[in-house]
């Protein structure tokens, strides 16, 4: 498109998040993910007439957690607020919510971009109810699950400080991560515990006010965010640059056209008609409180990653994968001091580990002390990269001691070169075709014989020593 | 028997213990007395002569047990909007026809568990949106004392059964004087709480922020009874606090050295002169027994009642949109081809006139553009009339007034919205300020009503409020 590199796309994310408690926000129900439809539900959270909400501790402090996780100022007193529209999802016909005073303001999160770290602004964290599915039937039409009505929520509202599909990518993983290390939310994005919005916008660059944004929804995926957001940018952009004006509406992702659609204009958008609710106490937050929470909280993901970087010089980049699960950064760091290879087990995880299936099971899986003798093994040469690939996927099925097995089977690496030239001699009498492709200046072709002469060595030869000594005999031909 | 449904809770209750009659005989001897006089009144929505009989069985098991709570026994009416587990609960509208809670009010609970006997449920206002009951989507209930007036409302059921002996005592709900003027016109004692002191926890909300159940009661240590019953923390409803104490231990205390205010602003109200005159006179009794009048001012109440208004209708306007004719109570017949389509047509067809009036004047001032104007005024004004009273009370100890400008209307009368409105302007402050008020009957009107005034006492001030109007029941 001609003109996008005149325009700066700039967008704030709106993240709900269900919180993990046992049970609903204002009443004693339980929020398993997957009961039978209306099976958990009671008077208060179906809404029946004269009842009355009581406030979940537990969700307080799941939302305070969240928000010093998140760098924000906790509010001292809060309070809930009713937002009134009337959808059948909805018993009360109202959300009981925090609008004028919300729990947590004013917080940060730190983002790695390809030019550095970037801290994304938050403006608010409050807490809210759930409402309940709808599900569309051929059979018997529209059928409502209470299941998820009164479900806690927190709602994290982002300044627009994101600039790209990437960034806003780059915020919601590190949210997530976050969210997890603290302990507040199972942040599914398949079972909707984790649900992102998009206002975007743009503006030509070097422009200070913000353009007209729209909101985008149903966006079920970070890979149909990314989508979402690359349309919306070039389609406001064309909007602009045909000479039109950006309406302020909410726009539905289409995932099978990847495009977006209006919903509703703003001029049509429910006014809510909020006040305080009046049959919830204002919330308050102790300092003592706050200390409390404070005191448990884990180290987060920022903080191990340049401890890794500084510790093992583990690059930041890798440092953001590998603190992703808190799981697996709890066992790397039982792991990494036991060897003398660090950076190795770092990378073992990194290209091994992370793509076998259910990889965070690890710590379930290999106890570090395993871990670090293949570590240090692998990073003095013992063993060669392709015995030690082996065996890792050899531990992953049962947690075997990687030094006995390769004192069992004699998996140490050859570096004798004597030895590994009778491979290379070997390999290359078995590949005349190799050798013909070799001499006529395709010298790819040594590659085939160096795999050959590798397997020969039962690919005990270390690999550097035998492609030397490929060269050195194919020259002497 | 007819003549023993006269005498007080207390006296019943020591009747029971005493083995002069059981408590089936007892409740047996009220069903009786509805069946007979309940159709010229119609206090009555619901009554099931088998559900109130077995519970007064398990009241006289629970007698012959010894140590039963001092309402064991006692058959009640309960105003139809609180609810009652497995018993029709309508709030007298079409709205929840044939709704039947799966729950029990905590305050009816409590005074289930103590042993006591529901005779059935009472007739109200809509929603207790209204002052004469006249708002029922189901029946006109009469005033007992004259059958051609309306019993006040929207308590009406309540306090017409109480003053029919048709129930020893009545729960009511008192959002803007529903407990207070009921109990004038019919001749009871009635007590809007302090706000907290009694569970909301199923009572149907209309305005959370202002509302109470309260006792209506023949005499004064009746409602301290009933209400020491009903009172006290309900992990059910945040909003609750703790018991204030005893409030039957300085009944009979008498006035001597109580400051008695009067505010200044009275002799200008809107108040018949028979009305003023009848505090007037109270006002003298209770100084003959040794308590002192105050001049006070209370300036702000005249901006009351459109406060009151504004905040209680904007709260409905939330509260009653749950009706929406998905989950419960009345679902339009007609073929709906929208959801929409299926709130409005629902929602056309089960409120009456006056609770669609206050929704739309609720959601009105609650909408963007006149929240500030209305809602937020509202709260502002609200806040002077606390301030008013917090002022007052520094130079008294209770506030004496009227309950109601004037006796109970006719059935029937033609009345602007707006008058009837202003008839709440002497209760809307309790209300607003979340203190205590008792309504107790004062001297008889010349045709013979009753006229009630009105003792308004601090924050948990219950105590001071039984007190002094015990010491002028004695010399009434």
């Amino acid at each position: 498109m001609k003109y996008i590199n005149d325009y700066e796309l700039c967008a704030g994310l709106e993240v709900h998040v269900e919180l993990k408690t046992k049970t609903k926000i204002f009443c004693s129900c339980k929020t398993d993910f997957g009961a039978e439809p209306n099976t958990q539900v009671c008077p208060v959270c179906l809404g029946h007439p004269g009842t009355l909400p009581t406030l979940n501790e537990r969700a307080v402090e799941y939302a305070l957690r969240a928000g010093l996780c998140l760098n924000c100022r906790i509010s001292e007193l809060s309070g809930f607020d009713r937002k009134n529209y009337f959808y059948p999802d909805l018993p009360k016909a109202y959300q009981i919510s925090q609008y004028e005073k919300p729990i947590c303001e004013g917080g940060f999160l730190s983002i790695e971009t390809e030019s550095g770290e970037k801290k994304i602004g938050i403006t608010r964290i409050h807490m809210e109810e759930d409402a309940g599915k709808l599900l569309h039937t051929k059979e018997r039409g529209t059928l409502i699950d209470y299941n998820r009505a009164g479900v806690p929520l927190i709602e994290i509202v982002s300044e627009p400080d994101i600039r790209s599909p990437e960034e806003a990518v780059a915020y919601l993983r590190e949210l997530r991560s976050i969210l997890l290390y603290a302990g507040v939310s199972d942040c599914k994005m398949n079972e909707g515990s984790l649900r992102c919005d998009v206002n975007l916008s743009v503006r030509k660059k070097g422009v200070a006010e913000m353009g007209t944004r729209c909101e985008l929804k149903n966006l079920n995926s970070f890979k149909f965010i990314e989508k979402a957001m690359e349309y919306e940018y070039r389609r406001q952009i064309e909007v602009l640059e045909g000479g039109g004006e950006i309406v302020q509406e909410t726009r539905r992702f289409d995932e099978s056209s990847g495009k977006t659609f209006s919903m509703r204009k703003k001029e049509k958008q429910s006014d809510y008609r909020f006040f305080p609710e009046p049959d919830l106490l204002r919330v308050e937050i102790s300092e003592k409180m706050i200390a409390e929470v404070r005191s448990s909280l884990p180290v987060l993901p920022k903080e191990r990653r340049e401890k890794y970087c500084e510790s093992y010089g583990i690059p930041i980049s890798d440092g953001v994968i590998l603190t992703q699960d808190r799981k697996i950064a709890d066992w790397f760091e039982k792991a990494a001091p036991l060897t003398r290879y660090p950076k190795t087990c770092a990378n073992m995880i990194l290209s091994e580990i992370m793509a076998f299936d259910e990889s965070e099971s690890l710590p379930e899986r290999i106890s570090p002390e395993n871990m670090a003798s293949l570590c240090d093994m692998a990073g003095d040469g013992t063993i060669n990269s392709a015995v030690a690939k082996k065996l890792i996927r050899r531990m992953w099925k049962s947690d075997i001691d990687p030094e006995k097995v390769v004192a069992d089977e004699g998996l140490a690496q050859i570096r004798d070169r004597e030895t590994i030239r009778t491979f290379v001699k070997s390999a290359i009498e078995a590949m005349p075709k190799a050798v013909e492709d070799y001499k006529k200046g395709k010298e790819t072709a040594s590659r085939s014989i160096v795999g050959k002469a590798m397997g020969l060595s039962s690919g005990k030869a270390a690999p550097d020593i035998v492609a030397l000594l490929v060269e050195e005999e194919l020259l002497k031909l | 028997m007819k003549k023993i449904l006269e005498r007080s809770v207390i006296e019943k209750a020591r009747d029971l213990r005493a083995g002069e009659y059981s408590a089936v005989e007892l409740t047996a001897a009220y069903l009786d007395n509805i069946e007979e006089c309940d159709e010229k009144i119609g206090a009555y929505l619901f009554c099931d002569r088998k559900l109130s009989l077995d519970m007064a069985k398990r009241a006289d098991d629970m007698l012959k047990g010894g140590d039963a709570p001092l309402l064991c026994g006692i058959p009640f009416g309960v105003k139809d909007n609180i609810c009652t587990a497995g018993i029709p609960t309508t709030a007298a509208s079409k709205m929840l026809e044939g709704y039947i809670p799966p729950y029990s009010a905590t305050a009816y609970e409590r005074l289930e568990r103590a042993g006591a006997v529901l005779l059935g449920k009472t007739n109200m206002d809509e929603f207790g949106m209204g002052s004469s009951t006249e708002n029922s989507a189901y029946k006109i209930t009469k005033n007992p004392n004259d059958l051609r007036r309306t019993p006040g409302g929207s308590s009406g059921g309540s306090a017409a059964a109480v003053s029919a002996n048709t129930a020893a005592f009545a729960l009511g709900s008192d959002t803007g004087g529903s407990v207070r003027c009921p109990a004038a016109y019919c001749g009871c004692v009635g007590l809007k709480p302090t706000y907290g002191a009694v569970s909301r926890y199923g009572l149907i909300a209309f305005s959370p922020s202002l509302e109470q159940i309260g006792p209506l009661t023949r005499t004064v240590r009746d409602n301290a009874l009933v209400f020491e019953a009903i009172s006290g923390k309900d992990p059910k409803d945040p909003t609750t606090k703790d018991r204030i104490g005893d409030t039957l231990a300085g009944l009979e205390s008498g006035v001597k050295g109580v400051r008695i205010g009067i505010a200044r602003e009275l002799a200008d109200s809107n108040a018949s002169a028979e009305t003023k005159e009848a505090i007037f006179s109270a006002a003298r009794a209770l100084e003959k027994e040794g308590a002192t009048i105050v001049d006070i001012s209370l300036p702000s109440l005249e901006l009351a009642t459109a406060a009151y208004y504004i905040i209680s209708s904007a709260e409905a306007s939330s509260c009653l949109a749950r009706y929406d004719g998905v989950r419960f109570g009345h679902r339009t017949k007609k073929e709906c081809q929208t959801v929409e389509e299926l709130f409005r047509e629902s929602r056309s067809e089960g409120f009456g006139k006056e609770v669609k009036r206050r929704i739309l004047l609720g959601t009105f001032v609650l909408s963007e553009g006149s929240y500030d104007d209305y809602y937020k005024n509202a709260t502002r004004v609200r806040g002077l009339v606390k301030r008013d009273y917090d002022c007052a009370f520094k130079s008294c100890d209770v506030i004496l007034s009227p309950v109601c400008p004037d006796k109970a209307p006719f059935i029937g009368e033609e009345k602007d919205p707006v008058d009837v409105y202003l008839m709440d302007k002497f209760c809307v402050g309790a209300n607003l300020a979340g203190i205590p008020a008792l309504s107790v009957p004062c001297k008889k009107s010349a045709e013979g009503l009753p006229v009630g005034m009105q003792l308004t006492a601090p924050f948990g001030g219950e105590n001071i409020l039984y007190r002094v109007a015990r010491a002028y029941e004695v010399i009434r």
